[in-house]
């Protein structure tokens, strides 16, 4: 089957005075129709660059500096601005981390999702307004008839979500890219929406590429999973081989952090130092400063992704398989 | 909102009988009202029987209770420079400055708000570094510099527009109107644009400062992320958030524009009632000072009052905020 996102060699690059600098860094992955992403890594590691750079809205003086993005086998990252705007909404949604401040405080949620509809469809205006009452309903907004004519500030941080959705819903888009859906949201409304989310793009066929550090969301929702390290995927692969095996030593790190109920364990797993900043990533693989099993060839020459596992892993130790990590 | 409007008015009434009391300290504690129409030669018996005549015998709170009542009526008693009820000179005024004062008020929104908006949207742009270099010369040249410049070149160098007056005007009622005829039109375009380059300049660069403020938003990226083509999310969206901060800045602008029309009136001879005021100033006109403090006050809580509303029109929040519902942000 063609996958629906197709990532390859992707670089982001921001103009500096002191020349390029590198935030996403050769990447490639994709995305199978229906299928959920998980991308994880830490804050700076380039996940949400590249959820910007797919839908075309880095801002200056971020740009694409190489690769390609192809939708449906139609390459988009070189589109003109016009023709990208349409994908935007229709085929490619998105869904911002903060649904307080995701919705125009100034016109109430019927407005903002009949303009989007009417922007993306030939629909009238009460046919529109039908299908938003409806997409209300749909995210699970109680009493949607009165609340579609309320404005945000009179919606609670879940139920805020749960309308931002139905405005990335709202053009039936194929692809949603969810950037830290729930980091906002309380603990206990946040599994709401990642079961709201999965279920709706289960029923609309809406592949989703789901930003997040969040572990365990990525456990509960995540098809396959793809690891990120200073502007690179270290790891991608089927989630649960990640999460229980695990093949670079970044993600064997970040597992052994994750604290597991009804586990003793003395102190959590830390990953000693912390992420290269962009100005000083070191050659070789970018982790090999804080890597258990360093070696020479590490401080040298970049490791590309090569089958380790089920999965596969950007890292020398796996070149031939010959010692596997576990944690 | 009602509530809201109720207590407003109340302020209103506060804020009108503080500037009320102080006009009317004007008339005894700006030399003696007696002196001011009697001649030298009067007796003491004839000054003592005007005084009581006039009233000024009585204790102050009534004087003052009887000096609201009539301005509360639009008396202010007469002009000892023009020999006519004060209300009358300032009827005859009025027009010319309020005219005057909304031409500039609306070519500074006019002129402004777009500018600003390009400013903010295209902030690298040559035309905008333009747009703010002559902004500095607009916000920083006092008035009276750019009407006298305006006149050295359009009047006297190159003898396009007249300098002075208000050219030719209809009436309708007590109300003259220049824009009607092409002589006022033209005595009105200098006076106008001097007035209005300052609060152009101003809400220029409000609007985009607000702009470039509200595009960094996250709801103005996520409007770009749904697709929404940026006619509807520079215009519908991003503006409307800028909106608060202008209608308050221009509102109170408007006020400003009509206190001190007083320097442009001045500058150009127009006959409104900011050189009436300079002209009662210079002949120690008690009756027209006081009655033009009060009526620019009245004028400044009047549009303070409409800006109030207009904040209600424009933001939600505020609405729901008075019903008791929570307040986020």
């Amino acid at each position: 089957m063609t996958p629906l996102l197709e990532v390859s060699r992707l670089r982001v690059e921001f103009a500096t005075r002191r020349g390029p600098l590198v935030a996403v860094d050769d990447i490639s992955f994709t995305i199978a129709p229906g299928e959920v992403l998980g991308v994880v890594g830490e804050s700076g590691a380039g996940k949400s660059l590249t959820g910007a750079a797919i839908i075309g809205l880095l801002e200056p003086p971020g740009r694409i500096a190489g690769g390609e993005i192809r939708l449906a086998g139609r390459r988009i990252d070189n589109l003109p601005p016009e023709e990208m705007r349409r994908i935007r909404g229709r085929e490619i949604g998105a869904i911002f981390q903060d649904p307080l401040t995701s919705l125009n405080p100034l016109y109430t949620v019927g407005r903002q999702l009949v303009e989007t509809i009417r922007v993306h469809s030939s629909l009238g205006g009460r046919e529109a307004r039908e299908h938003a009452l409806q997409l209300l309903k749909e995210v699970g907004i109680p009493a949607a008839e009165q609340r579609i004519d309320q404005y945000p500030h009179q919606f609670s941080g879940g139920m805020r979500q749960r309308v931002v959705i139905a405005l990335a819903l709202a053009a039936n888009p194929r692809l949603i890219i969810a950037d830290e859906p729930t980091t906002a949201l309380d603990v206990s409304i946040q599994a709401q929406i990642i079961a709201l989310l999965k279920r709706l793009c289960r029923e609309h066929g809406t592949s989703v590429m789901l930003v997040t550090h969040d572990m365990g969301v990525i456990a509960e929702t995540a098809d396959r999973v793809a690891v990120m390290y200073a502007g690179r995927i270290v790891e991608i692969g089927p989630v649960w081989e990640v999460v229980h095996a695990p093949q670079h030593p970044y993600t064997v790190g970040l597992m052994g952090s994750i604290p597991i109920l009804g586990e003793t364990r003395e102190r959590l797993v830390q990953i000693e130092g912390a992420m290269p900043r962009l100005t000083a990533i070191p050659p070789g693989c970018p982790f090999n400063p804080r890597c258990p099993h360093v070696f020479d060839r590490c401080r040298s020459e970049r490791p590309e992704l090569v089958p380790a596992g089920a999965s596969r892993a950007a890292c020398w130790l796996h070149l031939g398989a010959e010692r596997p990590v576990h944690a | 909102m009602i509530a809201f409007v109720i207590r407003r008015l109340v302020q209103s009434v506060f804020v009108m009988l503080a500037v009320a009391f102080v006009a009317f300290a004007l008339f005894n504690y700006v030399g003696d009202p007696i002196n001011n129409i009697v001649g030298q030669d009067t007796s003491l018996e004839d000054r003592e029987r005007l005084r009581q005549e006039l009233g000024l015998n009585d204790p102050f709170p009534v004087q003052f209770a009887r000096f609201v009542g009539n301005a509360v009526r639009g008396e202010f008693g007469m002009s000892y420079q023009h020999a006519r009820p004060v209300s009358h000179v300032i009827l005859e005024r009025l027009p010319a400055t309020l005219e005057l004062s909304f031409v500039a008020a609306a070519l500074a929104l006019l002129i402004g708000v777009p500018m600003g908006i390009y400013t903010g949207l295209h902030r690298h742009s040559a035309l905008s570094q333009v747009f703010l270099t002559v902004s500095l010369i607009g916000v920083s040249l006092p008035t009276f510099l750019i009407g006298i410049l305006l006149i050295l070149i359009f009047a006297v160098l190159l003898g396009w527009l007249p300098s002075f007056g208000r050219g030719t005007t209809i009436a309708f009622g007590w109300w003259t109107t220049g824009l009607l005829t092409k002589e006022g039109i033209r005595a009105l375009i200098l006076p106008a644009v001097t007035l209005c380059l300052f609060q152009m300049t101003l809400i220029m660069r409000l609007v985009r400062a607000e702009m470039l403020e509200v595009l960094r938003t996250d709801y103005i990226k996520f409007a770009r992320a749904r697709g929404l083509p940026d006619r509807i999310v520079n215009f519908g969206h991003a503006l409307k958030n800028t909106l608060v901060p202008v209608i308050t800045i221009t509102g109170l602008q408007l006020g400003s524009v009509i206190a001190f029309a007083v320097v442009t009136e001045t500058v150009f001879s127009w006959p409104g009632v900011g050189l009436m005021f300079i002209q009662a100033v210079t002949a120690v006109d008690i009756p027209v000072m006081a009655a033009y403090l009060v009526l620019v006050a009245f004028f400044f809580v009047v549009i303070n009052l409409v800006v109030d509303l207009l904040y209600y029109i424009v933001d939600p929040r505020l609405r729901i905020e008075r019903a008791g519902a929570a307040h986020v942000g």
